[in-house]
C-alpha cells in the first residue's frame, strides 16, 4: 500500500475543498453576515492540513486498484468531516454528528437533512450546503484529475472507483481529457439552468442554490416548504434539468460529436426515458382525483418522478399523502435510480437492465440446457466480468441495506420510516415516507443511526465497494 | 497525435508503453481479447476497444477518422495488411504494418506502394540485422549507428585490469590519444551521462561514440583483441535464424544452425544452401559439444523459450570464449538478466518498438522535422538522437561552451559533410550538420530541446 501517495492525494483534495469554501465566504461578505472569521478558520484548517499532507513525497508514483479504492473512500470521508466544520464552528448545527450527517448528505448528493428549520440558516451556510451537492455530483477526484498533473496512467483507478455504473468506459484516450469533458458538460448545463431560473424571476441566490441541488441531483432546498412555493415555470425548469442530469454524460459527448446513431443504440438511455414516461402516466392517472386539474397533476407527478428517479429528492407537494399505487411506484423508482455515468444515485438503470436480461438468460438456459446465449447491451456482447460485477454489487447492496436497517431499528421507530430512511440514504435520494417524508426530516433518529446513515449515504454514492474495501481486513494485509 | 494500435501482443504492449510515456499522444488500442484490452487501459492512460482491426465498426469506434497513425501488429501478417488497407480507406492516416513472413520478403516493396503503407516492419529481420552488426564488432555489447552508418555508438563492459579502470574521463583523450567520447555509463542499475570528473571502474558498461576507424583504434589501445569472428553457431532455426544466416553469408561467415524439427531443417536446407543445418536438440549439451561448441567463434541462442536461451548462453559462456548473443522475447526481469554475465542480449520486441517510436516521433514534428535517427541506449534509460541543424536553429553557429544545456544532455558528435567531429567546447554546430545528442530525458523533438 502506497500510503504516502494516498495521503498526498488526500491533501490535494482538502486544498481543493478549502478553495471551494471561498464561495460561501464571499456570499457571507456580500450579505454582510457575521461569519467571515468562522469561514476563514475553516479555510485555514483545510489549507494547513492540505499543504502538510500534499508535501509528502511519494516514493513511487504507482497507483494500483487497491490504492485507488482506498484513496477515493478516504477522500469522501475527509471532505465530509472537514466540510462539516462551517456548520459546527458557526454553531448553527451544535452537534458534530448532525453536522457530519448534513455534510455527508450534501457531498453524497442525498439531500437528507436533520434541520427542522432550514430558513433560519444564514445564506452563506445555505450556499455551502447546496454547493456540496454540486461538488459531490461529478466527484472530487474527477475534478482533481482534470486540473492537476497527477502522475501515471493509473488515474483510471481513481475515476473508476468514483464514477457510478457497472463498467466505466472512456470517452477519449486520456483520463485527464475525459475528466475535463465531463466537467465542461456539467458546467455548461449548470450555467444554462441558472440563466433559465433567473429568467423565471428568481433572485441570484435562489437560482444558484436550486441549480446546485439539481445539478448534483442532491435535493437540499432553501425553504422549509421545499420547491412547493415556486412558480410552475421554475418547477418545470427544474423537472427538465433533473432529468438532464440523470442521463449518462457520455450521451451528451456523443451528441456533441454528432454520433446520433450511437445515442439511439443506447439501451440505458431508451429505458430511462421509457421508465420516466410510464411512471408519470401511472401517477398522473392515479392522482388525478387528488389535484382535480390534469395539468397540475401532470406537473406534480412529472416533477416527483424526475426528482425520485434521478435521486434528487426535491418535492413540490407532500407525496406522502398520495395513493398507495403512486407511493409504491416512487419507492421502486428509488431503487432503480438514474443512468450510469450521470450525477444521480441508486442502482442505475443499466444494472437493472442487465439483471433482467440475466433472468431471461437463465430461463432460456433452463429451457434449452445446451443453448449458447450471450447477453447484449447497446448492441454489443456484455462480457462475463461485467455481469458478475453487477450480481455481486446487488448482493453487497442488500447486505449493507439489511445491516443498516437492523441498526437503525434500535431507535424503535415504525417500519415504513426505517425502511424508507435506508432506501432514501443508500440511493442518495433524501426524503422517504412517514417520519422521514418530504415535509419531515431525519432529526428523529439517534446519534448512532445518524452516523450509520451518513456512512450509508457515502457508501451509496461510491457504489458500495470503495467503502467496503476500506473496512476489509485483506486490504490492509501486506 | 492520435494513434491506433491494433493487436496487443508483446510488441503491441511495448509500443503502447513507450508511446504513452511521451504523454502527448492519444492512444487507442484494439484487440479481440477483452482481458488484454482492459488490462492495458488500466495500466496506461489510453483507450481500449475490444474487437477486430479488420472490422470497420471497430475502427470507427476507435476513432479512425481522426487518427494520424495506425500501427497493425497482430500475430498475422495478412490481418495486419488488411487492417492497414481498411484503415487507409476509412480514414486518412499513415499506416505501419508488421510483416514477418519471409515469403513476403520480396513482395514487400510492391505491397508497400499498393497498400499505401508508410512503413513495414519485420521484427525478425530487425533482430537479425542487429545481431549481425554485433557479430561484426564482437567486443561490443550493443552497437547503434548514426549518420548513415559512419558514426557508431558502442557499449562494452570494462574488463578486469583494463587501462580504463580508475581513469578519469577528462584524462581519457590525453592518455589514449583517441578521438572517441564516453557518452554513457551504466553501473549496477544506475545509468548516467558522465561529466569530465567521472571516474571509470571495472565492471561498468560504458557507451562510446566515434567514427568507425577511431573506435577500432580505441579498442586496440585499451587492449581488446581485434578478434575477427568468421563463424557462428545458431541454436533454434526460426525466422530470425534464417534472416541472420542470410545476412552473415554475405560477409562470408560460416553459419551452423541447430534445429530440432526435421521438417524445418529440410526447409532451411532449401532456403540456405550454403549453411550447415544440424537436425538435433540444441538444448542437449552433448549435441553442442559434438558440434564443436568449444571452438566456435560466436554462439547465438534463438530458441522461442527465453529461459532456455538464458541457460544455453550461460552454458556456452562457461565452455568457450565465444561471443555469445541471447534473444529474449518475453520475460521482463531486466535487472536480474543484466546481472547475469550474458554478453549481448537482443530484445526483438524492443527493437521493433524502437523503430516505430522513431517513426512516430519523426512524424510528430513534420514542420521543421529533424530527427534523423533515434536509438534507446543505456539499457533503455536514455535516448541517442540524431538531429539535422536547420538554418534558423537557435543552436547554430554558437560555440558549445556558450550554450546552456539541460542537465544530463550531451552533444556527442557532429557530422559535417564527410567529417566526424567529436565536439569540444570551442566547436560549433553549423546549419546542414547532423549532430548526435544523448539524453536521459525523453521526448526531445527538436535540437532546440537540448537548451535549458
Amino acid at each position: 500500500m502506497n500510503y504516502r501517495l494516498i495521503l498526498s492525494t488526500l491533501g490535494k483534495v482538502l486544498l481543493c475543498e478549502g478553495f471551494c469554501m471561498v464561495l460561501p465566504l464571499l456570499c457571507g461578505i456580500i450579505y454582510r453576515e457575521p461569519y467571515v472569521k468562522e469561514f476563514l478558520i475553516c479555510i485555514a484548517i483545510c489549507a494547513v492540513i492540505g499543504v502538510l499532507l500534499s508535501a509528502l513525497k511519494p516514493k513511487t508514483k504507482s497507483l494500483f486498484s487497491k490504492e485507488g479504492y482506498i484513496t477515493v473512500a478516504l477522500s469522501w470521508i475527509f471532505i465530509s468531516l472537514f466540510g462539516s466544520l462551517p456548520f459546527y464552528i458557526t454553531g448553527h448545527i451544535p452537534s458534530f454528528i448532525d453536522a457530519f450527517f448534513e455534510t455527508a448528505s450534501g457531498f453524497s448528493t442525498t439531500g437528507a437533512s436533520i434541520l427542522t428549520d432550514v430558513e433560519s440558516l444564514p445564506k452563506s451556510l445555505l450556499l455551502w450546503r447546496s454547493f456540496t451537492h454540486w461538488i459531490g455530483g461529478m466527484g472530487v477526484l474527477v475534478f482533481l484529475v482534470a486540473i492537476l498533473p497527477l502522475s501515471g496512467g493509473s488515474n483510471v483507478y481513481l475515476i473508476k472507483a468514483e464514477s457510478p455504473g457497472p463498467s466505466v468506459s472512456k470517452l477519449v484516450p486520456k483520463v485527464k481529457e475525459g475528466a475535463k469533458i465531463l466537467y465542461a458538460i456539467y458546467f455548461a448545463f449548470t450555467a444554462l439552468e441558472i440563466v433559465l431560473l433567473l429568467i423565471g424571476g428568481l433572485d441570484v441566490f435562489s437560482a444558484l442554490t436550486l441549480t446546485f441541488g439539481t445539478a448534483g441531483t442532491g435535493g437540499f432546498a432553501i425553504l422549509n416548504s421545499g420547491i412547493a412555493n415556486y412558480s410552475p415555470y421554475v418547477q418545470n425548469v427544474i423537472t427538465v434539468f433533473m432529468l438532464i442530469f440523470g442521463v449518462d454524460f457520455a450521451i451528451y459527448y456523443l451528441i456533441i460529436l454528432r454520433k446520433f446513431k450511437a445515442v439511439l443504440k443506447s439501451d440505458e438511455f431508451k429505458a430511462y426515458i421509457g421508465i420516466v414516461l410510464i411512471s408519470i402516466t401511472i401517477i398522473t392517472v392515479n392522482c388525478l382525483s387528488l389535484f382535480g386539474n390534469i395539468w397540475d397533476t401532470l406537473r406534480h407527478s412529472a416533477f416527483q418522478v424526475a426528482s425520485i428517479m434521478t435521486t434528487t429528492g426535491y418535492s413540490t407537494t407532500d407525496f406522502d399523502l398520495w395513493p398507495q399505487l403512486s407511493k409504491t411506484v416512487l419507492v421502486i423508482l428509488m431503487f432503480v435510480g438514474a443512468c450510469a455515468g450521470s450525477t444521480g444515485g441508486g442502482m442505475k438503470v443499466s444494472r437493472i437492465i442487465l439483471l433482467l436480461k440475466s433472468i431471461v438468460k437463465e430461463i432460456r438456459i433452463m429451457a434449452h440446457p445446451r443453448t449458447t446465449f450471450k447477453t447484449t447491451m447497446n448492441g454489443r456482447i456484455v462480457d462475463h466480468e461485467t455481469i458478475r460485477g453487477v450480481n455481486v454489487y446487488v448482493a453487497a447492496y442488500f447486505a449493507i441495506f439489511v445491516g443498516a436497517l437492523l441498526i437503525i431499528s434500535l431507535d424503535n421507530l415504525d417500519f415504513t420510516t426505517n425502511f424508507t430512511a435506508v432506501v432514501a440514504t443508500i440511493n442518495n435520494i433524501g426524503p422517504g415516507f412517514n417520519l422521514v417524508g418530504p415535509t419531515k426530516n431525519f432529526s428523529v433518529f439517534s446519534d448512532l443511526s445518524k452516523f450509520v446513515l451518513s456512512l450509508v449515504m457515502l457508501t451509496g454514492r461510491l457504489e458500495i465497494f470503495p467503502m467496503i474495501m476500506l473496512f476489509a481486513p485483506t486490504t490492509w494485509k501486506k | 497525435m492520435n494513434i491506433i494500435i491494433v493487436g496487443c501482443g508483446k510488441v503491441g504492449q511495448k509500443i503502447t508503453e513507450m508511446l504513452s510515456y511521451e504523454k502527448e499522444h492519444n492512444i487507442t488500442v484494439i484487440d479481440h481479447r477483452y482481458s488484454v484490452v482492459s488490462h492495458l487501459a488500466n495500466e496506461y492512460d489510453i483507450m481500449g476497444v475490444e474487437g477486430s482491426g479488420t472490422s470497420i465498426d471497430t475502427l470507427t469506434e476507435a476513432g479512425i477518422e481522426n487518427a494520424d497513425i495506425l500501427i497493425a501488429v497482430t500475430g498475422s501478417d495478412e490481418i495486419n495488411l488488411i487492417t492497414c488497407l481498411i484503415a487507409k480507406k476509412a480514414g486518412n492516416c499513415q499506416t505501419i504494418a508488421r510483416v514477418r513472413k519471409p515469403e513476403f520478403g520480396k513482395e514487400i516493396a510492391l505491397l508497400k506502394d499498393d497498400l499505401g503503407l508508410a512503413m513495414v516492419i519485420n521484427p525478425e529481420l530487425a533482430a537479425a540485422t542487429e545481431i549481425a552488426r554485433v557479430l561484426k564488432f564482437p567486443s561490443a555489447i550493443q552497437i547503434d549507428t548514426f549518420a548513415k552508418g559512419r558514426v557508431e555508438l558502442l557499449k562494452f563492459k570494462i574488463p578486469e585490469s583494463s587501462p580504463l579502470d580508475n581513469l578519469k574521463i577528462s584524462d581519457l583523450s590525453a592518455k589514449l590519444d583517441c578521438d572517441v567520447l564516453v557518452c554513457g555509463i551504466e553501473r549496477g542499475e544506475e545509468a548516467v551521462i558522465p561529466r569530465g570528473d567521472f571516474v571509470l571502474k571495472q565492471g561498468d558498461k560504458i557507451s562510446i561514440v566515434g567514427a568507425f576507424a577511431n573506435v577500432t583504434d580505441f579498442f586496440k589501445k585499451i587492449g581488446f583483441k581485434p578478434h575477427n569472428i568468421k563463424d557462428t553457431t545458431i541454436v533454434g532455426g526460426g525466422e530470425t535464424a534464417y534472416y541472420l544466416a542470410k545476412i552473415l553469408q554475405q560477409s562470408a561467415f560460416n553459419v551452423k544452425i541447430i534445429e530440432k524439427d526435421s521438417n524445418r531443417c529440410d526447409e532451411l536446407c532449401r532456403l540456405l544452401p550454403k549453411t550447415t543445418i544440424i537436425n538435433g536438440d540444441g538444448t542437449d549439451t552433448r549435441v553442442l559439444m559434438e558440434e564443436g561448441l568449444e571452438y566456435a567463434g560466436s554462439f547465438v541462442s534463438l530458441i522461442n523459450i527465453d529461459e532456455e536461451n538464458i541457460m544455453l548462453s550461460l552454458f556456452a559462456k562457461s565452455k568457450t570464449n565465444a561471443k555469445v548473443i541471447t534473444k529474449i522475447n518475453r520475460i521482463a526481469y531486466d535487472e536480474v538478466i543484466s546481472g547475469l554475465d550474458l554478453d549481448t542480449i537482443i530484445y526483438p520486441k524492443n527493437i521493433t518498438a524502437e523503430y516505430i517510436v522513431r517513426f512516430v516521433r519523426a512524424k510528430n514534428n513534420s514542420v521543421g522535422s529533424n530527427i534523423e535517427t533515434m536509438h534507446f541506449v543505456l539499457d533503455g534509460k536514455a535516448e541517442a538522437l540524431e538531429f539535422k541543424i536547420e538554418k534558423d536553429s537557435p543552436v547554430a553557429n554558437v560555440a558549445l561552451e556558450e550554450l546552456t544545456l539541460k542537465d544530463n544532455v550531451l552533444v556527442a558528435c557532429i557530422n559535417r559533410g564527410r567529417r566526424i567531429i567529436i565536439p569540444r567546447g570551442k566547436d560549433v554546430m553549423q546549419p546542414g550538420d547532423t549532430v548526435v545528442v544523448v539524453t536521459v530525458s525523453s521526448g526531445f523533438k527538436d535540437i532546440s530541446d537540448i537548451l535549458k
